[in-house]
């Protein structure tokens, strides 16, 4: 290794991984800007960085590019989320899906857990990057990185042929199944759940609606049988106010919790298809490289058994840092997802039980009701 | 195919179909802490003890619990147990006003409240008889008459079939023949009630309770098969609406007095009511609208030295008004709770899958139970649906085609002015005529002319007692008719509460079990 790259690997992140938070984010116009505070390991204090969605970018380029790390291709990458666009299109919008969602917690929320998984991260944790990102009051720069080995998964289709490649090892052949499965499972899941808070936030609005009207409803007028009429329109009017809540409530709840718990795992389970493919087409090289010292003449089989090896070198690296990092990925989903679950849970719990009491407010307003 | 007698409508169990039995009907009494003696308009109305706000219920028993509620549920009963000649009544209270009258101007609003007295069996009664003819009454039973309409069963088969309901009554009334008793009755014989009810010129000026509508498309899928869930809804939701248009129906002092009532609740095989082709699909409410405009259309305009009249109906116009907004935003919140419905079961069921595929044991046990959890919530979201829409919807359905009717008995007074004008008009020019006869001395056609303005004279005194009395019976019904609604619609809103209360607890529950699950994954 040159004294430049050693330069660029060695580092060691100078805050702790699980305080970074994305505390706000500004708009200016078409552009939006987040404010991503840390905590020094050294002592008390703070960093506090501004970063563009570019800058994101920037470091994601910069964590692709380690080409010289060994079995960095193993690596499952954190995934990033998609870019946001102050006046979304409805494609943008879908694409986003939870994170499009609410006024930008949702999607702040998956910008620090972004952050923070990749800080947390044994390997990417050292690049120099990140320590920049984190803590360089300047921008960091925007110029363009150099070429990448892996940048997104080329969508060609001999690619995509590889992905179904048989594997020489069970175990892995057993994970790409299951995670082709899983994938599909946990995309479905996250879309009809969108679908179930989108109808909730319908529910909402068609209440504060109907609570609306109920007050043109009242009359003025000193009639006795009017007044007891208008008075039930206007508490009326207030049960329903209630419900709106109630209502807006239970979707808050859900985006926050399932489903940004559903929506971080299924772009997960993406980053860890992409891994595997990675993987495959290690092995899809290897197995040609071999082929080709096979058929090679004798004159270019020491130079073809040169690149053999290297191959095998690079698939073996890759294999165990995969390992590695399928054992690992594992752990922090379940983790992860038992969060979600549990949270969720507990907000819908406190929320029934808010809304439960007010409804029996109104039981005891409306019983007293001359 | 006959049903079981005991079906409930399957798809919507709520809590309308469970109430405790008939003893607390009994001992239930003003609950609403109502003043018998309200000082204004009607001191004869008397707290209904069956509505029973305040009781929250598990069990389905009781045909007559809960219906009460729905319906408006107070009335001057006292006046069912006495008066039998009604129409007595109505002529004594007309003799004793017409000596003072002029115009329609002297009924001002004290005399309203005096009117109402009528209904007790001394027609000019002074309000202390009336009082001590009202604690008689209060220590009576709390209730008189009570409907339900139960049991839709299928009769017959392919496009001639029918759906009969089980019409039941229990009272204390001496003037049915039983306590207790039920009939079957088919739809077509409530519009036929309505029809023959609202015919009637005693009845002129009461608004007359609207049976629901027609409806084509709803009862050709019924004769086809009963089973499908539109078709469920569909009966049920008729039959809802023919139980609170009957209880509508009894609670109204003067038309439980009508004999065509009470035929229709006691007589094993009332004839079939042939005059229903005319309330067919143009519906009720096109019909008083249709009765308005020929109204409007009249060309002698009523010149109404009264504003209480004129006040009223444009206040009821701008309420219909109000309430069809109502309707609209409520009907838009019914179709969104059923679309949340749909939307959660396709969420279990993806949920089911994915802890199919789940490795991981516990993560794969907890999302199963979170799958059902979510299956739960569907069940809850289609009650709370069918809350919305049968509490609220129909309520709302019904006071707007309520306030229609109302309308129709404005409409109804108009006509009756309109025709007293037009015999005083009449009176008039026979008079002349027979003016004219003195003069060209004609002695045999003076006699028959002098006949003629007697008769007049008596038609004329006649349409405006018609007319003083329609005035009298609108006023009375309007005020009435508010009073019911405000009752009817806190009625409701408590049901409502208490099955959106019931609906959280079961949420709460659901969530409390499903906890520990989640907590145990790792």
């Amino acid at each position: 290794m040159s004294t430049e790259e050693v330069k660029e690997t060695a580092s060691v992140l100078s805050v702790h991984d699980d305080s970074i938070k994305v505390t706000e984010v500004l708009k200016e116009g078409d552009t939006l800007t987040f404010i991503i505070v840390s905590q020094k390991l050294s002592g008390t204090g703070e960093y506090h960085v501004d970063r563009t969605y570019e800058d994101f970018e920037w470091l994601q380029q910069h964590l692709f590019s380690q080409g010289d790390v060994p079995g960095i291709q193993g690596v499952i990458f954190p995934p990033l989320p998609a870019k946001p666009q102050v006046n979304a299109s409805p494609r943008s919008i879908k694409q986003l899906g939870f994170l499009a969602l609410g006024e930008c917690q949702p999607y702040c929320k998956a910008l620090e857990t972004f952050l923070q998984q990749v800080a947390a991260h044994s390997i990417l944790s050292k690049n120099k990057a990140v320590e920049v990102f984190l803590t360089s009051s300047d921008p960091p720069g925007r110029q363009k990185v150099k070429k990448n080995i892996f940048n997104r998964l080329s969508q060609a289709v001999e690619e995509m042929r590889k992905e179904g490649h048989k594997d020489v090892d069970e175990f892995f052949q057993n994970e790409r199944d299951h995670n082709l499965i899983l994938t599909g499972c946990t995309k479905t899941a996250a879309e009809k759940f969108l679908d179930v808070v989108a109808t909730e936030q319908k529910i909402a609005v068609a209440c504060g609606h109907f609570s609306t009207a109920l007050h043109l409803c009242v009359e003025p007028g000193e009639d006795p049988d009017k007044q007891a009429f208008s008075r039930v329109c206007v508490k009326l009017s207030e049960v329903f106010e209630s419900i709106k809540k109630n209502m807006t409530s239970v979707a808050e709840n859900n985006v926050n919790t399932l489903g940004l718990g559903l929506d971080l795992e299924s772009r997960y389970q993406e980053a860890e298809r992409e891994m595997l493919f990675r993987r495959t087409c290690k092995l899809v090289e290897l197995e040609n490289a071999q082929r080709n010292v096979e058929k090679a003449k004798p004159v270019k089989k020491a130079a073809m058994e040169e690149v053999k090896k290297a191959a095998e070198t690079e698939f073996e690296h890759t294999s165990g840092v995969a390992k590695q990092e399928i054992a690992r990925f594992q752990g922090a989903r379940v983790e992860m997802l038992q969060q979600a679950l549990v949270g969720w849970c507990e907000k819908q719990l406190l929320t029934a039980k808010e809304s439960a009491d007010q409804f029996n407010q109104h039981l005891e307003v409306f019983r007293g009701m001359a | 195919m006959a049903a079981s007698s005991d079906r409930n409508p399957p798809p919507f169990p709520t809590a309308e179909e469970s109430e405790p039995g008939l003893c607390d009907m009994a001992d239930a009494d003003s609950d609403e802490g109502e003043d018998i003696f309200v000082s204004n308009s009607n001191p004869v109305s008397v707290s209904r003890g069956v509505s029973q706000p305040d009781r929250v219920s598990e069990e389905p028993s009781d045909l007559f619990s809960e219906e009460e509620e729905a319906a408006s549920s107070t009335a001057a009963k006292a006046n069912g147990v006495h008066s039998d000649d009604d129409n007595d009544l109505f002529a004594d209270a007309n003799v004793e006003l017409s000596t003072d009258k002029s115009s329609s101007s002297a009924r001002k609003e004290p005399s309203g409240p005096r009117h109402a007295s009528t209904f007790t069996p001394s027609p000019a009664a002074m309000q202390p008889t009336s009082l001590e003819q009202l604690e008689e009454e209060e220590a009576k039973d709390s209730f008189d008459v009570d409907v339900a309409v139960t049991n839709p069963e299928k009769v017959g088969d392919g496009m001639n079939a029918y759906v009969a309901y089980k019409v039941s009554t229990r009272t204390s009334l001496p003037m049915f023949r039983s306590k207790v008793f039920s009939v079957r009755r088919r739809f077509s014989d409530f519009l036929g009630l309505y029809e023959k009810l609202s015919v009637k010129q005693s009845l002129h000026g009461c608004i007359i309770p609207l049976p629901p509508e027609k409806s084509v498309v709803g009862m050709t899928k019924v004769k086809v098969g009963m089973d499908d869930p539109s078709s469920v809804e569909f009966v049920e939701r008729r039959r809802a609406a023919l139980e609170r248009y009957l209880q509508r129906v009894v609670s109204h002092p003067s038309l439980l007095q009508d004999p065509d009532v009470r035929e229709f609740l006691e007589r094993e095989d009332l004839p079939r009511a042939v005059n229903t082709q005319a309330l067919s699909g143009a519906g009720f409410l096109k019909m008083i609208n249709k009765a308005s405009d020929a109204v409007n259309k009249m060309t002698i305009k009523m010149n109404e030295s009264d504003t209480w009249f004129e006040d009223k109906f444009q206040e009821v116009e701008n309420e219909e008004q109000q309430l069809r907004k109502l309707h609209v935003v409520v009907d838009s919140l019914v179709i969104h709770r059923k679309e949340l419905c749909g939307n959660t079961a396709v969420f279990a069921k993806s949920l089911a899958m994915l802890g199919n595929s789940e490795d991981n044991t516990a993560l794969s046990r907890a999302l199963s139970q979170l799958a059902e959890v979510e299956d739960k919530m569907e069940q809850l979201h289609q009650e709370q649906a069918a809350s919305d829409f049968f509490i609220f919807a129909e309520l709302l359905g019904d006071y707007i085609r309520l306030l229609g009717a109302v309308r129709g008995c404005f409409d109804q007074r108009m006509r009756a002015w309109q025709r007293w004008q037009e015999a005083q008009s009449t009176l008039q020019k026979k008079r002349e005529a027979e003016a004219k006869l003195l003069w060209a001395n004609k002695p045999d056609k003076l006699q028959q002319a002098k006949e003629e303005i007697t008769e007049w004279e008596a038609r004329v005194t006649q349409y405006e007692r018609d007319f003083d009395r329609i005035g009298m019976t609108v006023r009375k019904e309007v005020l009435r008719f508010e009073k019911e609604k405000a009752k009817d619609f806190k009625s409701q809103i408590i049901k409502y509460l208490e099955a959106m209360l019931q609906s959280q607890q079961r949420l709460i529950k659901f969530w409390e079990a499903f906890l520990p699950e989640a907590k145990a994954i790792a």
